[in-house]
C-alpha cells in the first residue's frame, strides 16, 4: 500500500505543518516505510490479542472530587507569549469554533 | 437572506427529523482531570493548573465523582452502562484548548442505548438516546474586535477557568414522526433534561449560564420517503424558547430551499435571539479529528455492583414525582400548572410542606407574595431570601393568630432584611396582632363615636356596613389587630 502525496498533504494540513511539493514527494515514501513497519505488528498479533492503548493493565484510576490549589493567575500567565486583562492573548481565528 | 416557507405548507409536504446534542456541565467540586476549583465566575485564569493548561509533563487523573454522575445520568435515561470504555483525544487546533485536543470519548461512550419518554400536549413521545459520553469543557474566548472595545483588533483573549470542567454530552438518535410538533418536542426534551439534571443533583443546569447547551439538528424528509434529508446543526441554542424558535426557523428555511428545488447544505448555523439562524462553518470537507485512545488515562470499567449501587441512588423520575405531589397536595390541574410554570416553586413548596405548612398555604406564599418579590428583585424564586422553613414558620404564626396576612408580609420584610427568624422579627418589630379585648374594645368604641351614622346603620341591621368601622379600627391599630375579633366585638356592641 503506497501512501499518496495527496494523503500526506491532507495530514500535514490537519497537523498545521507547511510542506512544499518537494517535501511531499520526499516524505510520502518515508512515511510509507514507517507505516509498513508498524503494520507488521498486526501480522504477529492474532485476532485474540486486543490492541493496547496503555502500558499498564489498570482500570478505574480515579481521584476523589476534592479541590486542590490552582497555580494562581500570575504563574498561569507566566509563560504566555502575550497577556491582556489577565488573559492569554492569541491570534484571532474566526469560523473554527468547536 | 433567508427565504422562509409557511410552516403549515412545510408540514403538508415534509416530515421533520430532529437530533439533539446536549452538553451538560457537571457541578462537581473539582474539574474533570485535575483538582482545580470547578466553580464558575471567578476572575480570569485563577482556577488553572498544569493539567488544565495542558503544560508539558502534566498528567490527568479522572474525577471519580464525574464518572459516578455520568453513570447516574445514563441510568436515569434508561441507558446501558459500558463494562469497559476509554477516553479518546479529539484533535483540533483552536485556542479554547491549549493541548490542541479535547479529552473526550469516541466509539466507547460510558452509556448508550437509552430512552426518555416525554409528554407533550397529552401525547407521549419516546426519545431514543444514542449515547452519553464524558469529556471536558473548553476555555472562554473573547474576540477583541467583537466587543467594539478594541476596534479592528485581530486577536482574542482566553480565560481557561472553564477548561477542564466535566462535560457530559447526551446525543439522541434521529427523532422521527413528530410532524408539526417537532419544535415543541425539542423544547420539551430540553426542559425534561434540565429537570432531570437538577433532580439528580449533577448539574446546576442553568441554560442562561451555559451549564446546559443544546445543538439542535434538523432535516426534512419528503412525506412518504424513508431516507433522511441533509441536516443542519444550530449551535448553542441556550434557552427553551430558542430551542423551539431555532427548530421552527430551520424547518421553514429548509422547506423553502427544498420546495424551490434546491439542496440544503450540511453546515453548522448560529442562532440569533432575534429569531433567525445564519450559516457558520461549512462542513463540505468532512471533519477529521483523528481520534485515538488517550494514552495518559487508563480505561474505565464500572463493576456491575457499582452500577447497581448508583441505580439505587436515582431520584424519583420527575414526571412521577409531579403526579405524586399533585395528588398529595390536592391541587387542581390549573393550580399545578401555575406551580410548574413558576421555576423552582415545586421544590420550594415541597420543602415548605415538609417543614409543617399546608400545601395550600405554601402555594399561596410562594406563588403570591414571594414570587412578586423575586420578580421585582429579578432573582430566582429560590434566591428571594426566604427559606421554606421560614415560610412554614410565618404560616404557623398566621395559624396561631399571632400575625395576620398583612403583618406576615412585614415579617417577610424583616426576614429578607436579615433581622432573624420570623419569631425574632415579630418580637423585634412588635408585629404581633393585638388580641387584648380591652385595647380592641377601646378602639371599637372610638370608631363608633367617630362614625355615628355608620354605627346607626349597623344597629338598624345593615351588618355589611361593619366593614367601614372594622377598617377604621385596623387603621387605628396600624394593622396589628385580629380583624375577625374586631368584627365580633363590634357586632356585640351594636346588635
Amino acid at each position: 500500500m503506497a501512501l499518496s502525496t495527496a494523503e500526506v498533504a491532507r495530514l500535514a494540513e490537519l497537523a498545521r505543518i507547511a510542506l512544499t511539493p518537494e517535501d511531499l514527494e520526499r516524505l510520502a515514501p518515508q512515511l510509507d516505510v514507517i507505516l509498513e513497519a508498524v503494520a507488521s505488528v498486526s501480522e504477529v498479533a492474532g485476532a485474540d490479542v486486543p490492541p493496547t492503548s496503555h502500558a499498564l493493565a489498570l482500570t478505574n484510576v480515579f481521584r476523589p472530587d476534592a479541590v486542590r490549589p490552582s497555580l494562581g493567575v500570575e504563574d498561569a500567565l507566566a509563560s504566555a507569549p502575550a497577556v491582556e486583562d489577565e488573559r492569554f492573548r492569541v491570534p484571532r481565528i474566526l469560523g473554527e469554533e468547536q | 437572506m433567508n427565504d422562509l416557507m409557511d410552516y403549515d405548507d412545510v408540514m403538508a409536504a415534509y416530515d421533520p427529523v430532529l437530533g439533539m446534542e446536549v452538553h451538560v456541565e457537571l457541578n462537581t467540586a473539582s474539574k474533570m482531570f485535575c483538582g482545580c476549583d470547578n466553580a464558575s465566575g471567578g476572575a480570569p485564569n485563577t482556577t488553572t493548573c498544569p493539567v488544565c493548561l495542558g503544560l508539558p509533563g502534566s498528567l490527568p487523573v479522572v474525577n471519580g465523582k464525574a464518572v459516578e454522575s455520568a453513570i447516574r445520568i445514563g441510568l436515569a435515561l434508561n441507558c446501558e452502562v459500558a463494562t469497559w470504555c476509554r477516553f479518546a483525544r479529539k484533535n483540533y487546533f483552536y485556542p479554547d484548548m491549549t493541548k490542541n485536543f479535547q479529552t473526550s470519548q469516541y466509539d466507547e461512550p460510558i452509556c448508550f442505548d437509552g430512552h426518555l419518554d416525554l409528554e407533550v400536549d397529552g401525547r407521549t413521545y419516546r426519545i431514543e438516546i444514542e449515547r452519553v459520553h464524558m469529556e471536558e469543557d473548553a476555555g472562554k474566548l473573547t474576540h477583541a474586535g467583537a466587543t467594539g472595545r478594541i476596534h479592528g483588533a485581530e486577536y482574542s483573549l482566553v480565560d481557561y477557568n472553564r477548561a477542564g470542567t466535566p462535560l457530559m454530552e447526551i446525543v439522541t438518535k434521529p427523532i422521527r414522526g413528530l410532524g408539526e410538533h417537532a419544535p415543541a418536542v425539542g423544547r420539551a426534551y430540553m426542559a425534561h433534561l434540565r429537570e432531570l439534571m437538577r433532580a439528580l443533583g449533577v448539574s446546576d443546569a442553568r441554560m442562561e449560564a451555559g451549564n446546559l447547551r443544546c445543538d439542535a439538528n434538523v432535516s426534512l424528509m419528503p412525506k412518504g420517503d424513508d431516507e433522511l434529508g441533509t441536516r443542519t446543526e444550530t449551535k448553542n441554542v441556550n434557552s427553551l424558547r430558542s430551542v423551539e424558535g431555532a427548530l421552527r426557523f430551520e424547518i421553514q428555511r429548509q422547506g423553502a430551499i427544498l420546495a424551490a428545488g434546491g439542496r440544503v447544505h450540511q453546515e453548522t448555523r448560529h442562532w440569533h435571539e432575534e429569531g433567525w439562524t445564519s450559516p457558520g462553518r461549512s462542513k463540505e470537507q468532512a471533519e477529521d479529528y483523528r481520534y485515538f485512545p488517550e494514552p495518559d488515562l487508563v480505561p474505565v470499567a464500572p463493576s456491575r455492583e457499582w452500577v447497581e449501587e448508583l441505580r439505587a441512588t436515582l431520584p424519583e423520575p420527575p414526571a412521577a414525582r409531579r403526579a405524586r405531589l399533585q395528588d398529595a397536595w390536592g391541587f387542581t390541574d390549573l393550580e399545578m400548572r401555575d406551580v410548574l410554570g413558576n421555576e423552582g416553586s415545586l421544590d420550594l413548596i415541597d420543602a415548605t410542606v415538609a417543614a409543617g405548612a399546608t400545601a395550600a398555604s405554601a402555594r399561596k406564599w410562594w406563588l403570591g407574595e414571594l414570587a412578586r418579590r423575586a420578580n421585582e428583585a429579578g432573582v430566582d424564586l429560590a434566591e428571594v431570601g426566604v427559606t421554606p422553613a421560614e415560610v412554614a414558620a410565618v404560616q404557623a404564626l398566621v395559624d396561631a393568630g399571632t400575625v395576620n396576612d398583612k403583618l406576615a408580609r412585614q415579617v417577610f420584610d424583616g426576614v429578607i432584611a436579615g433581622e432573624g427568624s420570623p419569631d425574632a422579627v415579630v418580637a423585634a418589630r412588635g408585629l404581633a396582632v393585638v388580641s387584648d379585648d380591652g385595647a380592641l374594645g377601646a378602639a371599637v368604641d372610638a370608631a363608633i363615636a367617630a362614625n355615628p351614622d355608620v354605627a346607626q346603620k349597623i344597629r338598624d341591621g345593615k351588618v355589611q356596613a361593619a366593614g367601614a368601622l372594622i377598617g377604621q379600627v385596623m387603621k387605628e391599630m396600624r394593622g396589628k389587630a385580629d380583624a375577625a375579633r374586631v368584627r365580633e366585638i363590634l357586632l356585640e356592641k351594636l346588635t
